[in-house]
């Protein structure tokens, strides 16, 4: 179905690119094989550092005509295998795309290439006193990425995830025609929202070439308390009794002792605070330090009658380096703690939460496998990882199936969806056909051969 | 053991600018907080307050605002604060600080041991701990990495840069503390409750509770240097790209750690 690429392609590849920047087989470093997912493998035909939209629209006219499969790539931190390229052919990396054109100080938008970094993104509009909320975990990753998975992060539970932070976006579709979707505007209902397809479409639909995102002003207060608990239990039951208290905080954590030891080691720094079984750690931003204060006061003369030890504050840049950093180090410390695992991270009503996490804990028990997770308590998205630990191969691949049937299985009794924030790529498609549903996968089918009929784009992710 | 810990309230950001006419750090509108280096140094001095059942005292020199870091270390763990603060303490240069903190110190009975942090992010001198010692006729050390009780003595580790020395120092006596090598210990919530302005665990020194009562010997009068100007040093973002090998390119990356001493 698909042409094998050959040497004719590379040939015409070369001549478009310049010849620096296209790597052949047997040239491309083994990065470009798998994505943070490390047990799916596999190498494209040609890897293309692109620098612009029209080198872009100039590849895809070629490959659309010669039928040859593309897949695009960030800094390739997903953890679902959606930018490997299944199908071999053509890996378009957009790392070198990574200007910042310009910021809109009266449409308080910024606009960028897709391989601008989040990290660099953050520093340069607060450098002007702007604020993009979405804050994902992994601050290496390209916005670029960011969009494709329609990433949520920490600051979720008050402003929201990446898609609410999208005004347009410019696309290479799979024929190479170049199109802008949305525009820079607040109110829009001009038909069906293309804009919105492509927002977590996982680099199926069309390729990301500029987006321009809405920016807030920077919030000049921000303050994180770290609320130890004796347990796990008195933790998780505190976080529908904050929510209640419509305090409106900008994260809500929870980690485990354990998780903090382990990030600890793995970065050989301590936690303010590891004696205690679980925390909690929430933010509270605003321009206001007084009603900020009254706000936290109130949270944390509730957690203290429900049972925790204190509340410590995190109200310099010293001291919120010295938590978030370890809190950033997280799934990298356990990765380390391992020598092999695989993640789920299942989104739960806000409420079950708690009930979710207890699960986990009781699976862990019954199957006899280490499951550590941490996770945003406060939005109902979680991030679990079952841990092999020096299994067996053949036991772990069956706990591992058998622990995923469960946790999945339990998410949706409780209204949950397979995917939080980082995707379905690959490794979780079976998941979101058990639910989904045969109609919904037919649909998302029908909805990608219209942008992509010769289903060249990404193949064999999502719903395929 | 009664441990007094020196610190100070600075600067909440890195980035205050700088009066370019009259040279003078423009505080308005930013907030402050305590030197972090401080934070080291009251650390380890709350982790030896544990071991020896003894009492810390933090000390600050400034105006009435500086409350809040007394308050904030009491909140982290500190039993009693003292501010210094006279408008006669007004303009004091690193010597005069020393000296006046020195006098403070001489009015408490019984000090064991006296810690300050390496330096603060204001004035970046690192001098006013050692002079301290000095006016007080204390031994002293600073880039102290690590402290011990033992018997009655102290032995620390002192990281000279091109040797770590280990060594014991006798009772009373002060030490510099270097930046990150604990992990301080976060305000308790708890603590601020109990606590709230703290007006039963510090107290405020002035010119009439010092021993010495002649007021050259402080402040401005008392000072040998006057600061002419401070400017903002030029900042510079390189960004070099190394092309070649593999083996090429981690040489010369090694060459550049090296020339520029971060190995």
């Amino acid at each position: 179905m698909y042409k094998p690429f050959d040497n004719f392609d590379l040939a015409y590849i070369k001549s478009i690119i310049d010849n620096d920047r296209v790597y052949e087989k047997g040239s491309i470093s083994s990065d470009f094989s798998h994505d943070e997912l490390a047990t799916l493998i596999k190498y494209p035909d040609v890897l293309i550092k692109v620098k612009n939209a029209e080198e872009i629209s100039a590849i895809m006219k070629y490959a659309y005509e010669k039928s040859i499969p593309v897949t695009v790539r960030g800094s390739g931190t997903g953890l679902v295998g959606g930018a490997v390229a299944l199908e071999g052919g053509i890996m378009i990396n957009t790392s070198l795309m990574n200007q910042i054109l310009e910021l809109d100080e009266k449409n308080f938008t910024v606009t960028v290439e897709p391989g601008v970094l989040l990290m660099d993104l953050a520093a340069y509009v607060e450098e002007n006193d702007l604020f993009y909320p979405p804050d994902p975990g992994e601050k290496s990753a390209t916005i670029g990425g960011n969009i494709s998975t329609n990433a949520g992060g920490m600051r979720a539970i008050k402003y929201g995830v990446t898609r609410d932070y999208i005004r347009s976006l410019k696309v290479v579709l799979p024929n190479g025609d170049i199109e802008t979707f949305g525009s820079n505007v607040v109110k829009n209902s001009s038909g069906y929202s293309l804009k919105d397809l492509i927002i977590g479409s996982e680099g199926t639909l069309a390729i990301i070439v500029e987006a321009t995102l809405k920016l807030l002003p920077l919030p000049s207060e921000s303050i994180s308390l770290l609320v130890p608990f004796e347990t796990m239990q008195q933790a998780l039951d505190a976080v529908p009794e904050i929510l209640r208290l419509k305090t409106n905080p900008t994260a809500v954590e929870y980690m485990s002792k354990e998780t903090i030891l382990n990030s600890e080691k793995f970065l050989g720094k301590k936690f303010p605070d590891n004696k205690h079984d679980a925390y909690l750690l929430l933010t509270f931003d605003g321009n206001d330090l007084n009603s900020i204060e009254n706000d936290y006061s109130k949270v944390a003369n509730l957690c203290l009658t429900l049972g925790a030890i204190d509340a410590y504050f995190i109200d310099t840049d010293e001291r919120k380096k010295s938590v978030w950093s370890t809190r950033g180090a997280f799934l990298e410390a356990i990765k380390a703690s391992t020598d092999k695992m695989d993640e789920c991270d299942v989104v739960v009503p806000k409420d079950k939460i708690a009930d979710y996490i207890k699960y986990t804990h009781q699976l862990s028990k019954q199957l006899g496998i280490r499951i550590p997770s941490f996770g945003h308590a406060g939005d109902g998205n979680l991030h679990i990882y079952v841990c092999k630990d020096g299994m067996d191969e053949n036991l772990w691949q069956q706990k591992l199936q058998q622990a995923f049937d469960k946790l999945y299985k339990k998410a949706e009794k409780m209204n949950g969806l397979v995917s939080g924030e980082h995707g379905i790529g690959y490794a979780k498609k079976q998941y979101l056909k058990e639910s989904l549903g045969e109609n919904q996968i037919k649909i998302m089918k029908q909805i990608k051969n219209v942008f992509d009929p010769k289903n060249i784009l990404n193949p064999g992710k999502i719903c395929q | 053991m009664n441990i007094i810990v020196c610190i100070k309230q600075v600067p909440g950001t890195s980035n205050v600018k700088v009066d370019p006419v009259t040279g003078v750090l423009i505080r308005d509108g930013v907030q402050s907080k305590m030197n972090p280096y401080d934070l080291y140094a009251l650390e380890t001095g709350l982790q030896l307050k544990e071991k020896s059942n003894g009492k810390v005292t933090v000390i600050s020199m400034g105006p009435p605002a500086a409350l809040a870091v007394l308050k904030e270390a009491i909140y982290m763990g500190a039993d009693e604060g003292i501010l210094i603060s006279d408008r006669k303490f007004g303009g004091a240069d690193v010597l005069a600080t020393a000296y006046t903190i020195s006098q403070a110190i001489n009015t408490i009975d019984d000090v064991d041991l006296i810690l300050t942090g390496k330096q603060t992010t204001d004035g970046d001198t690192g001098q006013v701990g050692p002079e301290t010692a000095e006016f007080l006729n204390l031994p002293h050390f600073g880039y102290v990495t690590n402290v011990e009780i033992k018997n009655d003595k102290l032995q620390f580790i002192s990281n000279l840069e091109t040797k770590v020395m280990k060594a014991n120092i006798t009772l009373p006596c002060l030490l510099c503390i270097e930046g990150e090598i604990n992990t301080p210990r976060l305000p308790s919530y708890k603590r601020k409750v109990k606590f709230g302005s703290c007006e039963n665990q510090i107290k405020i020194m002035s010119f009439e509770d010092m021993k010495d009562q002649n007021e050259n010997n402080y402040g401005l009068k008392g000072s040998a240097t006057q600061v002419e100007k401070i400017f903002q040093p030029k900042k510079t973002t390189d960004r070099l790209v190394l092309q070649g090998t593999k083996e090429q390119m981690a040489k010369d990356l090694l060459n550049i750690l090296r020339e520029r001493k971060f190995i």
